[in-house]
């Protein structure tokens, strides 16, 4: 019944439009920059080393980082906006990747086709003085089509890279192959991992054929396959953009995830009840923490499920620590009075951090608590996920309870299990709604100082959707329905290493097991 | 007629000067030939008559009119322009080379094609090459593309900056004979810059000897070859001849020989 590539060709048609539409724009827009760039620069020493120099600065930044960066500048800029003519764009998905993309597109381009227009054969400049061209003659009837084969060939490594970096772009809420890798990451899921990776590089080596089979109708004078490579091109993307999207993105809702299993989940959850009450949902998953709560207030999201200890310290950034029912009523009135948000309410489980361990291992060695392990930590490696040793949450454990591991490491969280159960790190710091527990016989070490604030899990609602009473209505059985036990038992349907669930069943599992009405 | 007053041309700022203060007459159908060393500032003498370079002072006139108030590519199309470098180019056929002034000039199609039928024949190369590329030429044969090029928009002034340098003896006395021919019989006023003296004897007119930018000899070759009272001068005048009596000696003795 789990049939993870029956469920990936399922969505190819949604990821690889989208994925086509994402890098065709951005490679157009490449094009149309470069080109200007190329002209105003091709005879002007001056301004082609600035130019130059900031387009190869541009592809040493990490391209996770640049798509990243996007964000807060859209959203600050759509703020401008909204505030200067009251028009607000989407900050979130495609605007931030395509810009991203656009500008790792030029350098190629531009790099080619500056080479070939400066190494152009000095007679033949000479030449083109000579019989009497203008300077827009010389550049459209010699420097072009001399610089053609070197600017072609630069197009197809920039069409490489685009397609192979837009997979990227799933981080910033835009979906692509990508999809297939980050959410088969979270999920163990390698058919999808493999199959996102073998269809992006499908889809370059075809682009890349294409374009070459262009080159070589213009090189050898075979004007018709320039222009079979072209219409074969345009009909690719054509054929992208006539496929719908699932779910009108107008009229419905949005639904976010982070990246963790248990948020897959209940992004499922959620959308399955909107849905059932007829509205239309796009899923927006495998999102960075502070970003789907920036999403969220910026109503680029409707909906997702976050943990009141992160919200609390790292969104808000308080560094007190109220008790649990303190702290849920004052997240409360500050998400309403601060950004709009509206916290509907908790699920009824806490997701923690807790430093755990394998228990044949500690129970050798007596450790217990927290306060056990820091005798033992020097000679420890403890692993966390991404986003874990910039928490407050770390700084305060290793502070009170004066924790100095040998070594720290960052996994992604699928991958941080195994590092504990190879013996790579000895120490992670795991969710306590995590479904691995149990599978891999963790023993949770407890916090006698209470240094670990409550995360309880909470559906935030972004201000527009707050407004909706549907909403409301659709999802408040949920709060305070889902039990600890439930949530780790449907995380482990989808972790665990046979007979893997996805997170749409896992959903389906959990709402009939909770008896949500 | 090309009238240079005074021209002066410096590449660094005046610390020297490539061309010093050259005035210079061509009379219309006159074959000049400009000789010197390399270094005496002959080709930059030339290319300021088509403004490829532009003088500090002095002025250059085209039948009484100075060229500056031309734009530089009006200009260039009313003068063909050969050098040594040819610079046809490569992604243009030969017909499409030979014709393209005469395009941008906005010539009709059917007249350039006519045109650049007889500038083939004119440089007696097969009609058949005219939808070959550039690179399937030999050299000789690419320089002659060169010279139909130069004249397809009938220019009344050729340039010609060593255009047979590249070239093997034979080939280039064929296509020296072949301009000189050419220069009659379309009426041109050619100005050819060469560092070979027996060619500028041989096809001009009218010989300037070049040395450091100034002009320090002009006259007809046989006036020249007289004498000069310039010693350098004198040593350049006397190669030819010194080379055409040791021919002849050659020749006289073979026949006293036999």
């Amino acid at each position: 019944m789990s049939d993870p590539l029956r469920s990936a060709l399922a969505v190819l048609p949604e990821y690889l439009s989208q994925h086509v539409l994402l890098s065709a724009a951005a490679l157009a827009l490449g094009v149309a920059l470069s080109v200007p760039l190329l002209i105003a620069a091709r005879h002007s020493a001056r301004l082609r080393w600035p130019v130059l120099a900031a387009a190869s600065l541009i592809q040493t930044v990490p391209s996770i980082a640049l798509l990243a960066l996007f964000y807060p500048l859209l959203l600050g800029l759509s703020r401008l906006t909204g505030r200067l003519f009251g028009v607000r764009f989407q900050a979130l998905g495609f605007l931030p990747s395509l810009l991203a993309l656009t500008l790792y597109s030029i350098l190629p381009i531009l790099r080619n086709g500056v080479t070939a227009v400066v190494s152009l054969d000095p007679a033949i400049v000479q030449a083109a003085h000579g019989v009497g061209m203008t300077s827009r003659q010389r550049l459209w009837r010699v420097e072009l089509p001399l610089a053609a084969p070197m600017l072609m060939a630069g197009l197809r490594t920039s069409a490489v890279w685009v397609i192979g970096t837009a997979t990227l772009a799933t981080s910033v809420g835009q979906t692509t192959l990508g999809n297939y890798i980050f959410t088969g990451l979270q999920l163990a899921n390698w058919v999808w991992v493999l199959f996102g990776c073998g269809a992006a590089v499908a889809l370059a080596l075809v682009t890349d054929q294409l374009l070459a089979l262009i080159a070589f109708g213009l090189a050898h004078r075979r004007p018709r396959l320039a222009w079979l490579g072209l219409c074969l091109l345009v009909a690719g993307v054509a054929a992208a953009a006539a496929v719908p999207l699932t779910g009108s993105r107008r009229a419905g809702f949005v639904v976010g995830a982070k990246n963790f299993t248990e948020q897959y989940i209940l992004a499922a959850l959620i959308s399955s009840r909107l849905r059932a009450e007829g509205y239309p949902v796009t899923e927006r998953t495998g999102l960075g923490s502070r970003l789907a709560f920036q999403a969220l207030a910026a109503n680029e999201l409707s909906v997702y499920v976050d943990y009141t200890g992160t919200v609390w310290h790292d969104d808000l950034h308080h560094s007190s620590d109220p008790p649990r029912a303190k702290l849920l009523s004052e997240l409360r009135t500050e998400l309403r009075r601060r950004y709009g948000i509206v916290l509907l309410g908790p699920l009824g489980y806490e997701n923690a951090y807790v430093l755990a361990m394998r228990r044949r291992r500690a129970a050798a060695l007596g450790i217990r608590t927290v306060a056990d392990l820091a005798r033992f930590a020097p000679r420890f490696a403890l692993g966390g996920d991404l986003e874990f040793f910039a928490r407050p949450v770390w700084h305060d454990l290793k502070r009170r309870y004066g924790l100095h591991f040998r070594a720290l490491r960052q996994y992604e969280p699928a991958f941080m299990y195994h590092a504990l159960m190879s013996g790579a790190v000895n120490v992670i710091a795991a969710f306590s709604s995590d479904g691995r527990i149990a599978e891999d016989h963790l023993v949770l070490l407890k916090d006698p100082l209470h240094v670990i604030p409550p995360y309880d899990a909470v559906i935030l609602l972004s201000p527009r959707a707050a407004r909706n009473p549907a909403l409301r209505r659709a999802l408040e059985p949920l709060i305070n329905h889902i039990p600890i036990g439930l949530m780790r038992h449907a995380n482990f349907l989808v972790d665990r290493r046979n007979d893997k669930r996805t997170p749409r069943q896992a959903a389906r599992w959990l709402a009939h097991a909770a008896h949500l009405r | 007629m090309i009238a240079l007053r005074g021209v002066c041309k410096t590449f660094d700022g005046g610390a020297s000067y490539a061309v010093r203060d050259v005035s210079l007459e061509v009379p219309a159908r006159t074959f000049v030939a400009i000789v010197g060393d390399s270094g005496s500032g002959k080709t930059t003498l030339l290319k300021t008559i088509n403004r490829l370079i532009e003088p500090e002072a002095g002025e250059v006139y085209i039948n009484g009119e100075p060229v500056r108030s031309v734009a530089p590519h009006e200009l260039r199309r009313r003068i063909g322009y050969v050098f040594q470098g040819v610079g046809l180019f490569p992604h243009l056929s030969i017909a499409q080379n030979i014709g393209i002034t005469p395009r941008l000039a906005g010539w009709p199609e059917e007249a350039i094609r006519a045109r650049v039928e007889e500038l083939i024949d004119l440089v007696r190369l097969p009609r058949t090459f005219l939808t070959r590329r550039p690179a399937e030429l030999s050299g000789g044969q690419r320089q002659r593309v060169g010279i139909a090029r130069a004249l397809a928009a009938r220019p009344a002034i050729v340039l010609m900056d060593e255009p047979f340098g590249a070239l093997d003896p034979v080939t280039r006395d064929g296509l020296g004979t072949e301009c000189r021919r050419l220069h009659e019989s379309m009426r041109l006023t050619t100005v050819m810059v060469t560092h070979d003296i027996l060619e500028a004897v041989l096809l001009a007119d009218r010989i300037c000897v070049m040395r450091r930018g100034r002009v320090v000899a002009d006259g007809e070759p046989h006036e020249l070859l007289a004498g000069h009272p310039d010693p350098a001068v004198r040593t350049l005048m006397d190669m030819p001849r010194r080379q055409a009596e040791r021919v002849r000696a050659l020749l006289e003795e073979r026949a006293a020989r036999e």
